[in-house]
């Protein structure tokens, strides 16, 4: 069972107690709804760098040079 | 350190590793807070915060280089950077600054982070957020998503005042 370390700052008392049910679904749950997001991020990211070729190739296509579509 | 900054707290995490470190009964005397980091997982994986066992309410903005690429973007996690495990021995470094943290007004925060590694591929973030709740912050948790802080982990909380 993972646990967590209590410092508590009025006393000094440091306390290592089990998480709860409670705590360790809360903590996957936290984790996953980041990953989920971050997942989602990083689709997007993707998304848009292989729109961002697509383009440059079919501007490289019309002639234009590198140094033109980067002046864009 | 300045004289207007005082430990209030410190742990260091022995051989059995632990999940969380969570600083409760955080006194109110003091202007703002920061917290000095030094961690490294059993495992890769994000480090969260909760101010008063909360994870709820938060929202951030990020900007991130990993050695490649510099991106930004936000989410609404307590998330405050992401531990690699890549070298063996080496921790990474986070500090959370909390202003006018005893307040009545929404909290905001900020947090330098480095991943240290040893490899083409570490993190260096900047992070500006908000805890929408205009509660006085008496408890922060630090929690791996996944897996241990190992031993040798080190949390250290200040109080900084505004005058000596």
């Amino acid at each position: 069972m993972p646990t967590k370390i209590i410092v508590d700052c009025s006393t000094g008392v440091t306390t290592e107690v089990e998480l709860t049910a409670e705590e360790i679904a809360q903590r996957e749950a936290d984790a996953a709804a980041f990953a989920e997001i971050k997942a989602a991020e990083e689709a997007a990211a993707q998304a848009k760098a292989a729109a961002k070729a697509s383009a440059e190739a079919k501007l490289v296509a019309l002639g234009l040079t590198a140094d033109e579509i980067a002046a864009l | 350190m300045a004289l207007t900054y005082t430990a209030i707290s410190t742990y260091t995490v022995d051989s059995g590793g632990t999940a969380s470190i969570d600083f409760t009964s955080i006194p109110s005397t003091y202007t703002d807070l920061v917290v000095k980091l030094s961690l490294r997982g059993s495992s890769g994986n994000n480090v969260l915060m909760s101010i008063n066992s909360s994870t709820s309410n938060f929202s951030y903005r990020l900007l991130e280089g990993d050695g490649a690429s510099a991106a930004s973007y936000n989410n609404t996690t307590g998330r405050l950077n992401y531990i690699l495990t890549t070298t063996a021995n080496t921790f990474s470094n986070i500090e959370v600054y909390l202003p006018n943290y005893a307040g009545a007004t929404n909290k905001s925060y900020s947090v330098d982070a480095v991943s240290e590694a040893n490899a083409t591929t570490a993190f260096a973030d900047l992070t500006a957020g908000l805890w929408s709740n205009t509660s006085a912050i008496t408890a922060l948790g630090f929690t791996m998503a996944a897996g241990n802080f190992v031993q040798y982990s080190t949390a250290t909380l200040y109080g900084i005042k505004n005058t000596v």
